[in-house]
């Protein structure tokens, strides 16, 4: 008996939602087996991540700060994946968005500029950071074919250490440099009251605020959204990403849109940075052990992966993610495993991918006919 | 003679170097059998924590508990690369997408970071630890003597992988079946030969290799536990493999060149010898004379890509061929 896999000619559409489901259900099963081995009670350690996620007082407020980022790594990986353009580097694409979009912020706000403008110059330094960033390895890519996976990754660690170096080992713009606290531990210069992104408060579980970046992240997926299913661009972009050579002999410019993916990829993840200053620190954060342990990068990764790099289920599934996030941050140490978060997050993609199988194959189970395998020559025989 | 600055970064240049041979080498086997795997830094991380975890728990000679912990460290990242090599070699799965997973299951803030934390393993430094093979008096030699004398035994290990991957890649049957599944896997499975399991075997000991280069780290060059304690070594090592287009020989040399990188930020600052923002730019320089030397060897497209396998990244299916 052995299985065999036959392409599937049309795939049936009930199987792209029921694969992620399905995924999502078996890394927490396979997880659970996982706390089990190591002496923990899977159930009780899943009510507590639930609880922590969405139910307590306050959970839901926490878990929207950490889904509103998530969503613009996520809609920036899918933005690129889809042309299987693999940038890896929407991690360092945000650090450098948060540290132009709080230049555009401290420099406008300090000399009194009005709010909406002040945001607005945020918003667009942010993005042009961000792109900034994505287009290194994207020109290194369309010029001279060099994998964009492993500079736009390793940059990610330059991204890092600028972020670190502005704050602590420099007397640098965004520096605080006055104040008692400043010469304890530094710290990210505060931003002036005009530039703090406003948010908009529901009073329910003790107030949700709705930050104005994850208002900035669903237009980003409508606009991913059209741009990919009603725009030229986003078809050509597609057919590139299906095949090279097709798109080449139909005349599709393939550097351009390399850069414009690239660019637009960076851009998201920047203004994601923008959003991170704006929205919820107020300040750069270059402690490492701050935004760079969180790994918002990456994790948009798993979260394009597992929505089908569909824009809207992207802003859904960081939604959720980021209630998993927000849970394991919240949990850590208290009794609670850490790098579960992670662990759960491996396998959801791990069997996510495996569900990609399914879809595009249909698995048959096929007997070994006996007669024939006697027949064949072998030691046995 | 011996303290100059090119004599100290040569020689702990090998030293830091190790772990990115290490795990290039296995990255090598891995793709000249045509899978890539992108998941070297998890597979490192696992290897490093339970290597260390051997030395902390098992209570033997210091001989006897590192020997465990290599192969511990070589088993758990064997197991890492199963979890990729069946995604990739028996499902199909996009060999890139796969890799990334593996890196984040496995990775700073998955797996590794889970066993760390569930073991309990970051309060105390390693009870053991890998030491320089001969005398103090040999290593006070000129200049070979820091350089060759001063050095661990897994470095001595890593000169005779070296040399053993490139007989078996290019003086063995086997090592000839092994590049013609990464050419050609069509070709191959007509000779006879079983592109699924000469596939499973390098991925599965490019696993071992990662893992045994994440333990180098924690037992020989910075001997505790710290989360994600490669800092992107991994990724380093896959870059090296294009940089030696595919050949163990060359690994060695791009791996002592970036350790020798990494050894230059703690040796300046050690001189208080400082150049503009000096702090930044030596811990930058691995990652930026990374992204350089891929922009060099790439730049010379069709030319300098002979080293590639040209099924590396394609999943081999016999019904489609």
């Amino acid at each position: 008996m052995r299985f065999t896999f036959e392409r599937r000619l049309r795939q049936p559409g009930w199987l792209s939602l029921a694969v992620p489901v399905a995924s999502v259900l078996f890394a927490f099963f396979v997880a659970g087996i996982v706390l089990l081995a190591t002496g923990h009670n899977p159930l009780s350690t899943y009510r507590q991540l639930f609880d922590a996620a969405f139910l307590q007082t306050g959970s839901l407020n926490q878990t929207l700060i950490v889904a509103t980022p998530l969503a613009f790594t996520g809609l920036a990986a899918a933005a690129a994946f889809r042309m299987k353009l693999f940038n890896i580097g929407a991690e360092g694409q945000m650090y450098i968005g948060a540290i132009t979009g709080a230049a555009a912020g401290l420099y406008l706000g300090g000399n009194g500029g009005s709010s909406a403008f002040v945001i607005a110059a945020m918003v667009v330094m942010g993005c042009l950071g961000g792109t900034a960033w994505a287009l290194i390895p994207g020109v290194l890519r369309a010029f001279c074919k060099t994998n964009e996976i492993l500079t736009s990754l390793l940059l990610n660690y330059v991204a890092g250490l600028l972020l670190t170096y502005l704050i602590f080992q420099s007397q640098s713009y965004w520096r605080e440099t006055k104040g008692f606290n400043a010469s304890v531990f530094p710290t990210g210069k505060e931003l002036p009251p005009s530039a703090v992104w406003p948010g908009w408060t529901i009073h329910v579980q003790g107030g949700i605020t709705l930050p104005l970046g994850a208002g900035f992240a669903v237009a980003a997926a409508v606009v991913l959204w059209v741009l990919y299913k009603r725009t030229r661009f986003g078809f050509e972009a597609q057919v590139l990403g299906d095949s090279d050579r097709a798109a080449r002999y139909s005349g599709v410019r393939v550097r351009r849109k390399i850069l414009a993916v690239m660019a637009l990829s960076g851009a998201i993840a920047g203004l994601g940075g923008a959003s991170q200053v704006g929205d919820f620190a107020h300040s750069v954060d270059g402690d490492p052990n701050g935004l760079q342990k969180l790994g918002y990068g990456y994790t948009g990764i798993v979260i394009a992966a597992l929505a089908r790099y569909n824009p809207y289920a992207v802003v859904l599934v960081a939604f959720l993610m980021g209630g998993l996030e927000n849970a394991g941050n919240t949990l850590q140490g208290a009794n609670f495993p850490a790098g579960l978060v992670g662990v759960i997050q491996g396998i959801i993609l791990f069997s996510a991918l495996g569900g990609e199988v399914l879809i595009r194959h249909r698995v048959r189970i096929v007997r070994t006919k006996r007669g024939v395998a006697a027949t064949e020559p072998g030691p046995a025989a | 003679m011996n303290n100059s600055l090119l004599i100290v970064l040569i020689a702990s240049g090998i030293a830091y170097g190790t772990p990115l041979l290490y795990a290039s080498l296995g990255e090598l086997l891995a793709e000249r059998s045509g899978v890539l795997n992108l998941g070297v830094e998890g597979m490192m991380l696992v290897g490093a924590v339970m290597g260390f975890w051997t030395v902390q728990r098992v209570h033997t000679s210091a001989g006897i508990a590192l020997t465990a912990a290599i192969l511990v460290a070589a088993l758990a990242g064997a197991v890492m690369a199963s979890i990729h090599a069946f995604l990739v070699i028996t499902l199909r799965a996009s060999q890139i997408v796969s890799g990334l997973a593996l890196t984040i299951f496995a990775g700073a803030a998955g797996l590794s970071s889970y066993l760390g934390n569930d073991l309990n393993l970051s309060d105390a430094p390693a009870r053991h630890t890998f030491h320089a093979v001969f005398p103090a008096s040999m290593q006070r030699w000129s200049v070979i003597g820091p350089i060759v004398f001063g050095q661990d035994i897994l470095v001595y290990v890593s000169w005779a992988c070296v040399i053993a991957i490139w007989l078996y890649l290019s003086r063995t049957r086997p090592g000839l079946n092994v590049r013609s599944v990464g050419e050609s896997p069509a070709a191959a499975d007509t000779m006879g030969i079983n592109v699924t399991s000469y596939r499973y075997a390098h991925t599965l000991a490019g696993g071992a290799f990662a893992g045994v280069a994440g333990a180098s780290i924690t037992l020989a060059i910075t001997p505790q536990w710290v989360n994600g304690i490669t800092g992107g070594a991994g990724w380093i090592a896959i870059a090296l493999v294009i940089f030696a287009f595919w050949r163990p020989e060359l690994c060695l040399v791009g791996a002592y060149f970036f350790g020798a990188l990494q050894a230059l930020a703690p040796q300046l600052q050690a001189r208080h010898i400082s150049l503009g923002p000096t702090v930044l730019w030596t811990n930058a320089l691995p990652y930026v004379m990374t992204i350089v030397v891929l922009v060099v060897v790439s730049s010379g497209t069709a030319r300098s890509r002979l080293g590639a396998p040209a099924a590396l990244g394609n999943a081999y299916a016999r019904e489609e061929r």
